[in-house]
C-alpha cells in the first residue's frame, strides 16, 4: 500500500510539471498583459512595473524562475492586487468553495446512493420510475436554471431564505447554493448506483448469498453495495475536484466569494500568477482525488491489487 | 419433406436473411418508447429551429418600443416579449438553432480528434500510446474554463471559436473510450488478416478499426451533444459565449433570470425548451446504449 502510494505520487509529479508548463506557455501566448487595463502607463513606468515582477526577462527565464518558486512553495505576488500574494488570495477564498463543494458532494453521495439502491431494489416498479424520472430531470436541468427558479420561489415569493450573499457562512445562506450544486450530482449518482446495483444483484455470488438464507438487508448492505458503487467511485474523484474549486455559475448567482469567480476574473485580467496558482490547485486536487478513488476502489474490490 | 417444396424455400429464405448487428439494434431502439419519443421531440426541435425563423412573424432582433414586457399572447407575441420588446418566440427559435448548431459542430470536432487520437494511440501502442495518453491526462487536469478564456482572448469573441474551444476540450473522454475499444479490437482476427494482406497502419485504423468503434462512439455522441449545449449555455450565462444581439438558450436563460421578477415567462420558456431538448437527447442516448450494448441481450 505505501509503495503504491509512493509510486503514484512519483508519477503525479511529471503530470503536474506538464500541467504547469502547458498552462504557463498557453497563458503567455495569449495576447494582452496584466498592465494594459489600468490607467495608460507611460512606457517608462510600464518597464519599471514589468521589471518589478521579473517580466522583463526572456520568457524561458521567467518560466524557470516560476518553477523554482513553485518548488519552494512560493506562488509569487498577484499582479493585480497590490500587496497580496497568490497564497493570500487562495487562502481568503478557498473556505467558501470548500464548504459549498464539500457539503454538496457529501450530501449528493448520500442521497444519490440511497435513491439508487431503492430504485434498483424496486426495479420497474413505481418507486423506480419515480426516482429515475426525477433523476433524468436533474441531469437535464442545468444549475443556472435551478438556481434562479429556486431563488424566485424560496427567496422572492416565500421569503424563507436570503436571495444571495455569504453572510459569514450562515446556514440560511448556504441552503440554496448547496441544493443547487447537489441536485445534478444526486441525479447522476443515483443513476450510476442503480445501474451498478441492478447488474450486481443478478450475479452469481448474490444468488449464493440468497441461497444460504442470508437476510436481504444484509445481502444488500454487505455484499451488493460494495461492488455496485465501484463505477461511482471513479466518477466522484473528478466531480469532487470540480465542485471544490468552485462552481462559477452558483458563485455568480448567489454572489459568493469563492475560487471559481476569482479564477475567471483573474484569467480575463491576465493576472498570470493568480491563474497559475488556481490551475495548480485544481490539478493537485484532481490528482489527489483520483488517487483516493483508486485506493477506495482497491479497498472495495479485492480483485484489484494496488501495484 | 420433399425437396423443392414451398416449405423448404421458405426455410431457405429465412436462413439467408440474416440479421445484422445494426438491424437488431434498430429494432430494439424502435421498440423503446422513451427513445422514440425522444427522437420525435428532437425532430420537432430541429424543425422549429430551421423553419421557425421564417414562420414566426417577428425578427429575433427587432426592437419594438410599445411591446416592452408584453406578456404571452399580448400584441401577437405568442410567448411574450423582453425588455426591448423583442419577440420571445422569435428569439427562442433562433437561440435553439444556435445551441443545436454549437452542439453538433463542437461534437463533430471532438469526434474527429477523439476518435483519431484514441485509435492511433490504442493501435500503435507502446511509447506512442504512453505519450499520447499522458497528454490527455495533462489536458484533463486543466480546468475547462481556462482553455475557453485563453482561446477567447486570443481569437476574440467569435462564435465559431466557441465551437472550436468546446470541441477541443470535449474530445478527451472520447479518446479514452476509443483507445480502450481499439486495444481489444486490434487483437481480433480481422485486423490480423488485414495486416497479413499488407495494409498499412493508417489503412487498418481508418478502414477496419474506426468502423468497428461505431457502437460506443454513437452512444457517447448522443450524450456529448447535450453536454456541449449545457457547456455553451454556461459560457453564455457567464457572458463568455454567444454575444448579443445573437441568442442561444444560455443567453436567453441568463437574461430571463435577470428579469424573472418582472417577466417570469422570459425565464420559463427558454428553460423549458432547454430541458425538453436535453431530455430528448438523454432518452435517445439511453435507448441507443440499451440497443447497442451486447451485455444486456
Amino acid at each position: 500500500m505505501l509503495r503504491f502510494l509512493f509510486r503514484r505520487l512519483l508519477v503525479a509529479i511529471p503530470t503536474l510539471f506538464l500541467v504547469i508548463t502547458v498552462a504557463f506557455f498557453m497563458m503567455r501566448a495569449a495576447p494582452g498583459s496584466p498592465f494594459v487595463n489600468e490607467r495608460q502607463l507611460s512606457p517608462q513606468i510600464e518597464a519599471v512595473v514589468m521589471a518589478r515582477f521579473g517580466m522583463d526577462k526572456p520568457l524561458h527565464e521567467q518560466y524557470f524562475d516560476y518553477l523554482g518558486g513553485v518548488v519552494r512553495g512560493d506562488f509569487g505576488p498577484s499582479l493585480k492586487y497590490r500587496d497580496k500574494t497568490v497564497l493570500n488570495i487562495l487562502n481568503e477564498n478557498y473556505k467558501v468553495s470548500l464548504i459549498l463543494g464539500g457539503v454538496s458532494i457529501l450530501l449528493a453521495a448520500m442521497v444519490g446512493m440511497s435513491l439508487g439502491v431503492i430504485a434498483a431494489l424496486r426495479q420497474n416498479k413505481v418507486a423506480d420510475y419515480f426516482t429515475m424520472g426525477v433523476a433524468i430531470l436533474g441531469v437535464c436541468i442545468p444549475t443556472f436554471v435551478t438556481a434562479p427558479l429556486l431563488v424566485m420561489v424560496f427567496a422572492s415569493k416565500l421569503g424563507w431564505l436570503p436571495t444571495a450573499g455569504w453572510n459569514g457562512g450562515a446556514l440560511a445562506n448556504l441552503i440554496l447554493p448547496i441544493t443547487v450544486l447537489a441536485l445534478p450530482q444526486i441525479a447522476i449518482i443515483s443513476r450510476l448506483t442503480r445501474a451498478g446495483m441492478i447488474e450486481v444483484l443478478r450475479s452469481n455470488y448474490i444468488r449464493t448469498a440468497r441461497s444460504r438464507g442470508l437476510p436481504e438487508s444484509l445481502i444488500v448492505r454487505k455484499h451488493a453495495l460494495r461492488a455496485a458503487i465501484l463505477p461511482l467511485v471513479s466518477y466522484l474523484g473528478p466531480a469532487a475536484a470540480g465542485l471544490l474549486t468552485g462552481s462559477l455559475v452558483v458563485e455568480k448567482i448567489f454572489n459568493l466569494p469563492g475560487l471559481g469567480k476569482f479564477f475567471v476574473i483573474s484569467a480575463l485580467q491576465r493576472d498570470y500568477t493568480v491563474v497559475m496558482g488556481m490551475v495548480i490547485v485544481y490539478a493537485l486536487l484532481i490528482l489527489v482525488l483520483n488517487l483516493i478513488a483508486d485506493m477506495i476502489y482497491a479497498a472495495l474490490d479485492p480483485r484489484v491489487r494496488l501495484s | 419433406m420433399i425437396p423443392g417444396s414451398p416449405q423448404r424455400a421458405e426455410l431457405l429464405q429465412q436462413a439467408v436473411k440474416g440479421r445484422s448487428l445494426w438491424d437488431d439494434a434498430r429494432r430494439r431502439l424502435l421498440s423503446n418508447k422513451a427513445a422514440v419519443a425522444g427522437m420525435i421531440v428532437l425532430a420537432f426541435m430541429v424543425l422549429a429551429a430551421v423553419i421557425g425563423p421564417f414562420v414566426v412573424p417577428f425578427h429575433y432582433d427587432t426592437v419594438t418600443k410599445p411591446d416592452v414586457w408584453a406578456a404571452p399572447g399580448v400584441g401577437g407575441h405568442l410567448l411574450g416579449a423582453d425588455s426591448l420588446g423583442r419577440d420571445l418566440l422569435a428569439r427562442l427559435v433562433a437561440g435553439l438553432g444556435v445551441s443545436l448548431a454549437i452542439g453538433v459542430v463542437a461534437t463533430s470536432v471532438s469526434l474527429l480528434i477523439g476518435v483519431l487520437w484514441g485509435a492511433v494511440a490504442g493501435y500503435v501502442g507502446g511509447r506512442v500510446d504512453e505519450v499520447m495518453m499522458r497528454i490527455v491526462d495533462t489536458l484533463y487536469s486543466l480546468p475547462f474554463i481556462f482553455f475557453v478564456i485563453l482561446l477567447m482572448v486570443t481569437f476574440g469573441r467569435n462564435i465559431f471559436l466557441i465551437f472550436l474551444a468546446i470541441g477541443a476540450v470535449e474530445w478527451l473522454t472520447m479518446s479514452r473510450i476509443v483507445r480502450g475499444q481499439t486495444l481489444s479490437l486490434k487483437q481480433k482476427e480481422f485486423v490480423e488478416a488485414a495486416r497479413a494482406a499488407g495494409l498499412s497502419g493508417s489503412q487498418i485504423i481508418l478502414k477496419h478499426i474506426v468502423p468497428n468503434l461505431l457502437g460506443p462512439v454513437v452512444v457517447y455522441v448522443t450524450l456529448t451533444i447535450p453536454a456541449i449545449i449545457i457547456a455553451e449555455s454556461f459560457l453564455s450565462f457567464l457572458g463568455l459565449g454567444v454575444q448579443p444581439p445573437m441568442a442561444s438558450l444560455g443567453t436567453l436563460i441568463a437574461g430571463g433570470a435577470q428579469d424573472m421578477e418582472i417577466a417570469p415567462w422570459l425565464l420559463i420558456f427558454p428553460s423549458l425548451t432547454m430541458i425538453i431538448t436535453l431530455m430528448a437527447f438523454n432518452f435517445i442516448g439511453d435507448g441507443l446504449r440499451d440497443a447497442l450494448d451486447p451485455k444486456d441481450r
